[in-house]
C-alpha cells in the first residue's frame, strides 16, 4: 500500500502530467494561432511552477513507491537542468513553432512529457523506473522530429531516430535482462548492496549485460560508434527540438548513465572504464574531426555535442564519485551555451528556408551586431575560452582526469578542445570578417530570442567568473554516492 | 556608508556600459552627460565617505567591504573586496574629483571629433579601473587595475589611431608599462610563496602588515624592487620612462587625466600602500630616492630644450613625479602623496591650459609659431600663469608647501645629505626655468603664428574655462592642507595619512651633524643649542634657498625670453652640441632602439623566418591538412543509411562485449 | 510452469533471437520488416526475463516484461504513423531510399 502522503513529493512531475494533458486536449478540441499562444504560455506557467516544486524539494532525500521512486538532490540538480531547458525553448518555441506551421497545442504537449520522462528517469534507482522514463522521453521525441509533416528532411530524421532509437533500447532491454537473469536484482541500491558481498552467479552473463548496458546509454548520449544518428537527426529536426534534445536528452541520459555506474557497478570499474575510455576518445577525436569539415552550422554543432559528449565521459570514466560534480556542471553549463546557439540558428531562418550554411552567417557581425556578439560568445563558450562557463566545464572534467592520473586522456582532452576552437572561430571570422554572400532578408527578431540570448549570456559569464556556488551544489548533488 | 564604498568604483563602470553597450545612438549630449555624472557620482560618493571619515576619530577611518569570493583554491582565497582609508580616500578624492572636471573639459575640447562616443566610453573605463586600483583591499585586485588602466591608456593614447605616430605611442606605452608589471607580477608571486611557506595565505594589505615580519630583510628588498620596477614603468621613473612623453599623442585631456592625475601617481600609491614592506628595506628606499632624483633632474633637463608645448609638459610631469619617488623613497610617504595631490591639481591645469591653448590655435603645437595670446585668451592665460607659479614652488601656491616637505624630508631622512638636497633643488630651478620659458613664449612676446591661425585665436567655450578655474583655485589653495609647522602650520595631511603611515620618526639627532651648516653660510648657523632648534633653523635656510633658487628660474626665464629675446639663440649657437643632446632627449630612444629593440627584432626574424616558418607551420599544416582529410573521410562514412548506423552499432557492440567478457578472471 | 528445459537454454533461444533481430535490422529493406526485427530483438528481452524470473523465483522480471510490451506498443504506434509520413512524402519506405540527411 502506498501512503498518499508520498505523492507530495512528486508534485513536480504531477504538475507536468497534468499540464501536458491540459494543452493536449487543448490541442485536440482548437487549433489556430490563438489557441496555440495560449498553450506556449500555460506550458510556460507549468514548467514555472514544476520549477518551483522542484527547487523546494532541495535538501529531501528519500525513497518512495516501495523504493521505485527515489527523491535526492542528485535527481533535483537534473530537475532543475530539464526544466531550465523546457522553460527556455518553450520561449524560443513561441514564435518558431508559428513560422514554421507546427504551433499547436501537442507540441507543447509532447515537450512537457519529454521532460517528465527525464525526470522520472534520472530519480529512481530502480531499472524499471529508469526504463519507463526513457522511453516517455524516447517517444515523445520520436514524434518531435517528425513534426514539419511536409518536410522530408524532417520525417526523415524522425525515421532514422526512431528506428535506432527502438535499436538502442533493445541493447539497453537486453543488458538490463542480462544483469537479472545473473543477479536477479533490478534495484540498484540492492544491486550494490549484493555485489559488496558476493559475485553474480553467471559472471559473463553479468559483464555482457553491463557491455549492453553502455550500448543503450551510449545511444543516447551519442558517443562514438553509437553516434551515427545524431547529425542527421539534429539536422533535420527542427531547430527548437534539436536545441531540446542536445541538452535535455543528453543531460537525462548523462544522469541516467552516471546514476547506474556509480550506484552499483562501481565494483566492476576496471572493465567498463577501460571500455569508456576507448570510447571516449574516438568520441572526443570523431567529434571533432569531422566538425571541421562541415558547412552547415546545425550539423556543426550536432558533431560539437558529439565531441562534449566524449569531454563528459571523461569525467565519468575516472570512477573517483568525487568528480560526478563536475558531470553535473558540465551538463548544466552545457544546456546554456547550446540552447544559446541554437537560438541564433534559429533567428536566423525563415520559413522553409532554414538558412544554417556557414555562408549564412557572413557579415552577421556588421549586419546584426548584438546576435553576432552573443552568437561569438556562444562559441566562445563551447570552445572553452576563459572567462565563459565553457572553460570551467572543462577544466574541472580535465582536472578531474588529471587528478586520477588519467594523464593521455587529459592531455587527448585538450588538443581536441584545440581542434574544435577552429571549427567554432570560423564561424566568427565567418560573422566578422566576410562580406555577406547573399541578401538574407529580415532576420526574425522578436524579444523572446533576445531574452533567452541575454539569460544565456549571462548564466555563460556569470558561472564561467563564479563556478564555485554551482560546484558546491554539484557536489551536494552527487554527495549520494559517496 | 561603508556598505557601500563599492559604488565609488562601479559608477564609471556603468558610465562605461550604459555609452559602450547601449548608446550608439544617444545624441552627444546625452552621451557626455552619462559620462561626465557616473564620474561625478563617485566623487559625490568619496566626499561623503570623506565627511564621514572627519566625524571619526583616526584609527576608525577605515572602512572595508567583502563583495564575493573571487579566486578560491586550496588555501589560497582572494575577495573582490574594497578597502577606503585615511590614504585611497584622498585617491578617490583626487582620481574622480579631477577625472570629473577633465571630463567636462573634454565635452567642449572633443566637440568636433568623430569617436566622440568612444572617447568617453574609454575615459569611463579608465576612471573605473582607476578607482579599482586605490580601492581594492588586496594586490590581486590592484593588479586588475593596474593592468586596466594601462590597457586604456593604450587605447586613449592611440586613439587617433589612424594617425600612425599615435598608434605607435599607444603600443610604446602599453609594451613598456608591461616590463613594468612584470615586476609587479613577478613581486606578487614572490611574496605569495614566502608567505605561504610560512603558512600564510593572502594578499591583502591588513593581513600582508600583519605578516610583514615573516619577510627575511633580503627577500623584503627583492620584493619591494620588484614591485619597484612594476612602479617604474606605470610611473615613468628611469629607465622606463619612454612611453610617457610619446603618449603626448592622444587627445589632450587624456594626456591632463592620465598623465596628471592618475594613471602615473599609481606607482607613488601603490609603494604608499606597501608602506610597511619598504620600511623594511632601507636599500631599496634608498633605489628610490637616487633614481627618483636621477630622473627629476634629467627630464628637467629635457624640459629645458623641447618646443613642444605638450613635450614640456610631458618632461615636467616625469620630473614632478621623480620627485614624488624622491618623497617616498626618503620614508616620507605623506610627503610623497601630498605632492602627488598638488601635482594632481596644477599639471592637470597646465594641460588642460595647453589644450585650450591649442584649441585656440588651430592645434598649433611648437611654442615658436606662438606668442602674445596674453590678451587673446585672458582666462586660459591667467589660470596657466597660477599654474606656473604653482610649479616653480612660489610660496603660497600649492607646489610651494609640497615640493618644500618633500626636499626637507630628502635632506633630513637621508642623514642630512646635502648632494640630495641640492640635486632637488636644483631640479626646482630648472622646472621654474622651464615652465616660464614656455610660459613667456606663449603668453608674451609677439605672435609668431602665421596670418590665418592668428585670424581664428579665440577664448574656449565656458564648458573647458569653467574646469580650468576650479583647477586654478585648487592650485591656488591645495597646499594649504600641508602648511608645515615651521610656518606656523599643521601639516595637516601628515596627521590626517598618520593611521596609513605610522608615526613619523623624527630624524636622528646625531645625523643632523653629517651636514655643516656653513655650507649654506654661517651667516645662518644660529647657535642652535638643541636638537629641535637646530633642525627648525637648518629647515628655514634651506627653504629660503630653494626659494631663492626656484624664483631665480623664473628670472633667468624672463630674461631669456622676454627681456633679451636673442639671448636664447646666442646661448644655442654656443653650446650647440649640448643643446643638441638635451633636445634629443640625450638618445635615450635611439639607445634603447639600437640595445633592445633592434636586437629583439633580429632574433624575431630569426624565428619567424627558420624556426616558425620552416619547422612550427611545417607540422601545423601537415596536422592541419591531415586533420581535415581524416574529416572527409569520416564525413563519407555518413552515408546517410539508416541500416549504415545500425551496423556501426552493432559493430561497436561486439567490441564492448568482447572486452568486457574478455576481462573474467 | 515451464517445461523442464535446461535453465542456459532458454538464454541461448534468447540470445538466437536477438542475433537473428539485429542482423535482420541492418539486411532488410522495408522500413516495417526492420522494425519487427526490432520486435524480435525486444521479445528475445522478454523471454530473457521470463525465464530468469521463473529460475530465480521473482516477479520482478514477468512485471518488467509487461512494461516491455506495453512500449513497444507506443512504439509500434508511433513508428506506424512516422511510416505513413514518410510514405507520403517519399512514396516508399524502404530504407534505402531514405538518405537526404547525410555528411
Amino acid at each position: 500500500m502506498i501512503p498518499a502522503s508520498e505523492f507530495k513529493w512528486i508534485l513536480p512531475e504531477i504538475i507536468l502530467t497534468g499540464w501536458a494533458l491540459v494543452l493536449l486536449l487543448i490541442g485536440g478540441f482548437s487549433k489556430g494561432a490563438l489557441s496555440s499562444r495560449i498553450s506556449g504560455i500555460l506550458c510556460l506557467v507549468g514548467s514555472f511552477s514544476a520549477l518551483f516544486c522542484t527547487l523546494n524539494l532541495w535538501g529531501v532525500n528519500i525513497d518512495i513507491f516501495n523504493k521505485l521512486y527515489t527523491i535526492d538532490d542528485y535527481g533535483t540538480f537534473l530537475k532543475v537542468v530539464f526544466l531550465i531547458v523546457l522553460t527556455l525553448v518553450t520561449i524560443i518555441s513561441f514564435r518558431y513553432t508559428e513560422r514554421e506551421g507546427i504551433a499547436s497545442g501537442e507540441y507543447y504537449s509532447l515537450l512537457m512529457f519529454g521532460v517528465l520522462g527525464m525526470m522520472v528517469m534520472v530519480s529512481s534507482h530502480h531499472f524499471i523506473t529508469i526504463f519507463i522514463g526513457l522511453e516517455v522521453m524516447s517517444l515523445s521525441i520520436y514524434i518531435l522530429c517528425g513534426l514539419l509533416r511536409n518536410n522530408v528532411k524532417s520525417v526523415e530524421a524522425s525515421l532514422k531516430y526512431f528506428l535506432l532509437g527502438a535499436f538502442a533500447t533493445a541493447f539497453l532491454l537486453y543488458g538490463i535482462a542480462l544483469i537479472y537473469g545473473s543477479t536477479g536484482i533490478l534495484d540498484l541500491v540492492e544491486l550494490k548492496r549484493y555485489l559488496l558481498t558476493k559475485q553474480p552467479f553467471a559472471v559473463t552473463m553479468f559483464l555482457a549485460g553491463i557491455g549492453l548496458l553502455i550500448v543503450g546509454f551510449g545511444f543516447k548520449i551519442a558517443s562514438v560508434p553509437f553516434h551515427m544518428w545524431t547529425p542527421d537527426v539534429y539536422q533535420g529536426a527542427p531547430t527548437s527540438i534539436t536545441a531540446y534534445m542536445a541538452t535535455g536528452v543528453k543531460a537525462a541520459a548523462f544522469g541516467a548513465l552516471v546514476r547506474v555506474f556509480y550506484t552499483a557497478l562501481l565494483p566492476f570499474i576496471c572493465g567498463w572504464s577501460t571500455i569508456l575510455w576507448v570510447i571516449a576518445v574516438l568520441t572526443m577525436c570523431i567529434g571533432n574531426i569531422t566538425a571541421l569539415v562541415q558547412r552547415d552550422v546545425k550539423r556543426l554543432l550536432a558533431y560539437s555535442s558529439i565531441a562534449h559528449a566524449g569531454y563528459i565521459l571523461v569525467a565519468f570514466i575516472t570512477g573517483d564519485r568525487e568528480f560526478t560534480s563536475s558531470i553535473l556542471f558540465y551538463l548544466l553549463v552545457y544546456t546554456f551555451m547550446n540552447i544559446g546557439a541554437f537560438t541564433v540558428v534559429i533567428m536566423l531562418g525563415r520559413n522553409g528556408e532554414e538558412n544554417t550554411d556557414i555562408d549564412s552567417y557572413a557579415g552577421l557581425g556588421v549586419r546584426r551586431p548584438f546576435i553576432a556578439l552573443c552568437m561569438s560568445i556562444f562559441l566562445l563558450s563551447l570552445a572553452g575560452i576563459p572567462p565563459l562557463a565553457g572553460f570551467a566545464g572543462k577544466f574541472y572534467v580535465i582536472s578531474a582526469a588529471v587528478k586520477s592520473q588519467y594523464y593521455w586522456l587529459a592531455v587527448i582532452a585538450v588538443l581536441n578542445s584545440v581542434v574544435a576552437a577552429y571549427y567554432y572561430l570560423r564561424i566568427i571570422t565567418n560573422m566578422y570578417f566576410k562580406e555577406p554572400i547573399r541578401e538574407l532578408g529580415v532576420i526574425d527578431d522578436a524579444p523572446q530570442y533576445g531574452f533567452v540570448m541575454l539569460v544565456c549570456v549571462w548564466a555563460l559569464f556569470h558561472m564561467g567568473i563564479f563556478p564555485r556556488m554551482f560546484i558546491l551544489l554539484a557536489q551536494q548533488a552527487t554527495r549520494i554516492f559517496l | 556608508m561603508a556598505d557601500y564604498i563599492w559604488l565609488i568604483p562601479v559608477f564609471p563602470a556603468i558610465g562605461f556600459l550604459i555609452n559602450g553597450l547601449l548608446g550608439i545612438k544617444f545624441p552627444k549630449t546625452l552621451t557626455a552627460w552619462v559620462a561626465c555624472l557616473s564620474v561625478f557620482c563617485s566623487f559625490v560618493v568619496s566626499a561623503i565617505i570623506f565627511k564621514q571619515f572627519l566625524d571619526l576619530p583616526a584609527e576608525a577611518r577605515v572602512f572595508e567591504m567583502t563583495a564575493f569570493d573571487w579566486i578560491v583554491s586550496g588555501d589560497f582565497s582572494t575577495q573582490i573586496a574594497f578597502r577606503i582609508d585615511a590614504l585611497s580616500i584622498i585617491m578617490c578624492l583626487i582620481v574622480s574629483g579631477v577625472g570629473s572636471l577633465i571630463h567636462v573639459y573634454s565635452v567642449g575640447y572633443m566637440h568636433g571629433e568623430a569617436g566622440f562616443r568612444r572617447f568617453f566610453t574609454y575615459l569611463n573605463l579608465f576612471v573605473f579601473m582607476m578607482l579599482i586600483l586605490v580601492t581594492a583591499d588586496n594586490l590581486l585586485l590592484m593588479f586588475v587595475g593596474w593592468e586596466g588602466v594601462g590597457l586604456c591608456s593604450y587605447l586613449l593614447i592611440g586613439y587617433y589611431y589612424e594617425k600612425d605616430s599615435a598608434a605607435n605611442a599607444g603600443k610604446k606605452a602599453f609594451i613598456v608599462n608591461r616590463i613594468g608589471d612584470l615586476g609587479f607580477l613577478l613581486g606578487v608571486f614572490l611574496l605569495v610563496t614566502t608567505l605561504a611557506s610560512n603558512g600564510v595565505w593572502t594578499l591583502k594589505y591588513s593581513e600582508l602588515q600583519a605578516n610583514a615580519h615573516l619577510l627575511t630583510p633580503a627577500l623584503a628588498m627583492a620584493i619591494t624592487l620588484l614591485f619597484f620596477l612594476g612602479a617604474t614603468g606605470k610611473s615613468a621613473q628611469i629607465p622606463l620612462y619612454v612611453w610617457l612623453p610619446d603618449a603626448m599623442e592622444g587627445p589632450t585631456p587624456v594626456s591632463s587625466l592620465i598623465h596628471a592625475a592618475t594613471m602615473v601617481t599609481a606607482g607613488v600609491y601603490m609603494i604608499a600602500r606597501l608602506n610597511f614592506f619598504y620600511t623594511m628595506a632601507p636599500t631599496t628606499l634608498l633605489v628610490i630616492t637616487i633614481i627618483g632624483l636621477l630622473t627629476a633632474f634629467f627630464a628637467a633637463t629635457i624640459g629645458c630644450a623641447q618646443y613642444d608645448i605638450k613635450r614640456v609638459l610631458a618632461y615636467s610631469t616625469v620630473s614632478q613625479l621623480g620627485y614624488m619617488f624622491v618623497g617616498v623613497g626618503a620614508g616620507a610617504y605623506a610627503a610623497g602623496i601630498f605632492h602627488l595631490m598638488t601635482h594632481a591639481f596644477f599639471k592637470g591645469l597646465l594641460f588642460l591650459g595647453a589644450g585650450s591653448v591649442m584649441h585656440a590655435m588651430s592645434g598649433e603645437l611648437d611654442m615658436r609659431k606662438m606668442g602674445g595670446l596674453r590678451k587673446k585668451i585672458p582666462i586660459t592665460y591667467w589660470t596657466c600663469f597660477i599654474a606656473c607659479l604653482a610649479i616653480a614652488g612660489v610660496p603660497g601656491l600649492s607646489g610651494f608647501f609640497s615640493k618644500d616637505e618633500i626636499l626637507w624630508m630628502t635632506y633630513s631622512r637621508n642623514g642630512a645629505n646635502i648632494w640630495f638636497w641640492l640635486f632637488g633643488a636644483a631640479t626646482a630651478g630648472l622646472t621654474a626655468f622651464y615652465m616660464f620659458r614656455m610660459f613667456f613664449n606663449t603668453f608674451h612676446g609677439t605672435c609668431r603664428a602665421s596670418e590665418e591661425v592668428k585670424h581664428h585665436i579665440h577664448e574656449s567655450p565656458k564648458v573647458m574655462t569653467i574646469p580650468l578655474m576650479v583647477l586654478a583655485v585648487l592650485s591656488l589653495v591645495g597646499g594649504y592642507v600641508g602648511v608645515p609647522h615651521l610656518l606656523g602650520g599643521s601639516n595637516y595631511i601628515e596627521k590626517w595619512l598618520e593611521p596609513v603611515f605610522g608615526h613619523a620618526p623624527a630624524p636622528a639627532a646625531q645625523s643632523m651633524h653629517a651636514f655643516d651648516l656653513s655650507v649654506i653660510g654661517n651667516a645662518f648657523a644660529s647657535s642652535g643649542a638643541s636638537g629641535t632648534v637646530h633642525e627648525t633653523s637648518a629647515e628655514l635656510y634651506l627653504m629660503i634657498a630653494a626659494i631663492v633658487i626656484g624664483l631665480s628660474g623664473i628670472f633667468i626665464a624672463w630674461l631669456f625670453y622676454v627681456k633679451n629675446p636673442e639671448l636664447p639663440k646666442k646661448f644655442v649657437k654656443k653650446f650647440d652640441g649640448l643643446f643638441n643632446l638635451v633636445h634629443n632627449k640625450y638618445f635615450v630612444d635611439e639607445i634603447y632602439g639600437f640595445i633592445f629593440v633592434n636586437n629583439l627584432f633580429r632574433l624575431g626574424n630569426l624565428c619567424k623566418n627558420f624556426f616558425d616558418e620552416k619547422i612550427i607551420d611545417g607540422i601545423i599544416n601537415g596536422t592541419a591538412s591531415l586533420v581535415a582529410g581524416m574529416g572527409g573521410l569520416l564525413r563519407r562514412l555518413q552515408n546517410g543509411l539508416v541500416q549504415g548506423y545500425a551496423f556501426a552499432m552493432i559493430l561497436g557492440a561486439i567490441f564492448v562485449l568482447y572486452f568486457m567478457i574478455r576481462m573474467i578472471p | 510452469m515451464l517445461p523442464d528445459i535446461p535453465q542456459n537454454l532458454y538464454y541461448l533461444l534468447g540470445a538466437v533471437l536477438f542475433t537473428i533481430g539485429a542482423v535482420g535490422v541492418i539486411t532488410r529493406r522495408n522500413a516495417i520488416i526492420v522494425f519487427m526485427c526490432i520486435e524480435l530483438m525486444l521479445n528475445a528481452v522478454n523471454l530473457t526475463f521470463i525465464a530468469s524470473g521463473n529460475f530465480l523465483n521473482s516477479l520482478d522480471g514477468v512485471i518488467f516484461v509487461f512494461f516491455i510490451m506495453a512500449v513497444a506498443a507506443a512504439e509500434a504506434a508511433v513508428g506506424l504513423a512516422i511510416f505513413v509520413l514518410i510514405f507520403r512524402l517519399k512514396g516508399t519506405i524502404n530504407v534505402d531510399d531514405i538518405h537526404l540527411l547525410k555528411g
